[in-house]
């Protein structure tokens, strides 16, 4: 991978705010390049989405969250990719991920309370035609979302000056 | 009744001749300041990988608290003799040319006592780092400075070495990329001070300890050279590259006289180097390139964010190509390389190190390391950027 689009990836995937201007500071070229290389990342589809990662527990919003493990029956003709289509419509749906092993798919979901959770998925998903099965666990906390820590970390003292 | 004493006249010579430690100094200024930004830490501000920390932490668990061989873990110096062999074509036998030592300081320290006798010329190149003039006078021989200089991008050049070479010249102190400039040398310049080196048939003492810490360019040992492994000693380690600074492991390669030698005074010193950091540095050979990588990464981007800083305050920065350290000119300031330090602590609350304590070459300087975060960087910035302006009105 180009050096240069490796480091505005890295960037934007730590900081989606991070702007043309900082990322040239950053990478030691122009403003304009970065801009026409993020551009093309975008179109292309390489750069997917912005967004924000947020502890909705300190704003007091309790959202409630799942992992759902579901097992599939394939009907004839057809691969995972309708099933996972035919889910990840649904707005309560976060992400929806193929896995080995002794499940087919994992959903996390996400609900106003643990009965909106339970009502989506007997009625939604366990309904489908292709579902065999579901298991669905209710997420107590979370430390780590998408590579950040969710509670300040402790700081490490270094002394002011070393050799 | 019995006397009382002085204990002052029990001290040796030899360490009563060391100069005052500049860094020392300094030190005692920052220590008690609070709210203060530093750039004045010579270490990552990253923490030793998790991967690396486990492998400590299991090895702690499975009562791995014993000494190791002398010379290290048989384990660990066969993963760095393939790592260098991997590395650079190396090819150096781990029973008999690698010891590991405590840290890179105690493999310096052991490597000058193993070459230099009483009287001996030992060349530091200067700016670099404090240790280097100290362990050559405790070993007894003196110390013959050559000065690099901005003008050529503090490179050491075979014109600049010659006239310091003297029938009593015995070695030669090298460390690049350099602490504090952060200069690189290239191959071709390299191949002139080897041919000088031959000719003087003098040995090389080569800190590496910033190796894997350059940006755009590959390094090249100076024991790589064509005639020079057996004429060089490497030294290195894993503080800077794999953020392992408190763990204290280094090592050495060399010829096996030379490190049987550091062998000698190793064993009846520090006898071995910590179990725990060795289990530690074998996983950072093994596993350790990726999240080395990303930190020479985050690296490169800080040092574009600080040169680009120093020349829009209109400190001149030379662009280092290696380790952690810009290495801005402030000597049109007409402030002492001290009183612009002292008084930038005082003032800012910017922690930076005077250049001369690397050296009366790095007078004019400062040295600032970009191991701290990019919102550091830019508070620092801001705070010196407002201190020169200060100073011309």
């Amino acid at each position: 991978m180009d050096e240069i689009i490796r480091h505005i990836l890295e960037i934007l995937e730590n900081d989606a705010r991070t702007s043309p201007e900082e990322i040239a500071t950053l990478t030691g070229t122009s403003a304009q390049e970065i801009s026409q290389t993020i551009a093309k990342l975008e179109e292309t589809g390489v750069i997917r989405h912005y967004k924000t990662i947020v502890d909705w527990d300190l704003v007091g919003e309790n959202y409630v969250y799942a992992v759902i493990e579901l097992k599939v029956t394939l009907e004839r003709n057809q691969g995972y990719q309708v099933i996972a289509e035919r889910i990840y419509k649904f707005p309560e749906v976060r992400s929806v991920r193929l896995l080995s092993g002794n499940y087919d798919i994992s959903l996390t979901v996400r609900g106003k309370s643990m009965k909106d959770v339970a009502f989506f998925v007997a009625e939604k998903i366990a309904t489908l035609d292709q579902i065999q099965s579901t298991s669905t666990h209710f997420v107590l906390k979370t430390y780590k979302e998408d590579g950040v820590i969710l509670h300040e970390p402790e700081s490490i003292v270094r002394l002011p000056i070393t050799f | 009744m019995r006397p009382p004493c002085d204990p002052s006249k029990f001290i040796a010579e030899a360490v009563k001749s060391i100069p005052p430690s500049g860094i020392r100094r300094f030190f005692d200024l920052v220590s008690g300041l609070e709210d203060i930004i530093s750039l004045g830490v010579g270490e990552p501000d990253f923490i030793t990988p998790w991967h690396i920390r486990e492998m400590c932490i299991h090895s702690l668990e499975k009562g791995q608290t014993s000494y190791t061989s002398n010379s290290g873990l048989p384990e660990l110096r066969d993963e760095l003799t393939r790592t260098y062999y991997r590395r650079y074509g190396l090819d150096y036998n781990p029973a008999s040319e690698v010891l590991i030592t405590t840290g890179v300081s105690e493999a310096l320290d052991i490597a000058i006592r193993a070459v230099v006798n009483p009287g001996d010329e030992v060349i530091v190149v200067q700016p670099s780092y404090v240790a280097y003039v100290p362990s050559v006078i405790l070993a007894g021989g003196k110390p013959v400075i050559v000065s690099t200089h901005r003008e050529d991008d503090f490179s050491l050049t075979a014109e600049t070495l010659k006239p310091a070479i003297t029938s009593k010249t015995k070695a030669i102190v090298l460390n690049f990329p350099n602490n504090p400039t952060g200069a690189i040398m290239e191959q071709e310049g390299m191949e002139d001070i080897a041919d000088l080196v031959v000719e003087n048939d003098l040995f090389v003492i080569s800190d590496e300890v910033y190796e894997c810490l350059t940006y755009g360019g590959k390094h090249v040992p100076f024991s790589s050279l064509e005639g020079m492994k057996d004429r060089t000693v490497m030294l290195n380690g894993f503080s800077k590259a794999y953020a392992m600074t408190g763990l204290r492991l280094g090592f050495a390669m060399g010829a096996p006289d030379i490190i049987h030698s550091m062998m000698m005074i190793h064993q009846y010193s520090m006898l071995c180097a910590p179990i725990t950091a060795q289990i530690g540095a074998i996983e950072a050979l093994r596993n350790g390139k990726v999240e080395m990588e990303r930190m020479v990464r985050e690296y490169d981007r800080r040092r574009h964010f600080i040169v680009k800083g120093f020349n829009s305050i209109g400190l001149e920065c030379f662009n280092p190509k290696g380790a952690f350290y810009a290495f801005p000119y402030i000597g049109d300031t007409g402030l002492s390389s001290s009183d612009f330090a002292e008084r930038l602590l005082n003032e800012k609350r910017v922690v930076t190190i005077p250049g001369d304590v690397f050296g009366e070459a790095g007078e004019g300087f400062l040295r600032c390391a970009y191991a701290a975060s990019l919102d550091d960087l830019r508070k620092a910035i801001e705070g010196m950027g407002d201190f020169v302006d200060g100073l011309k009105r």
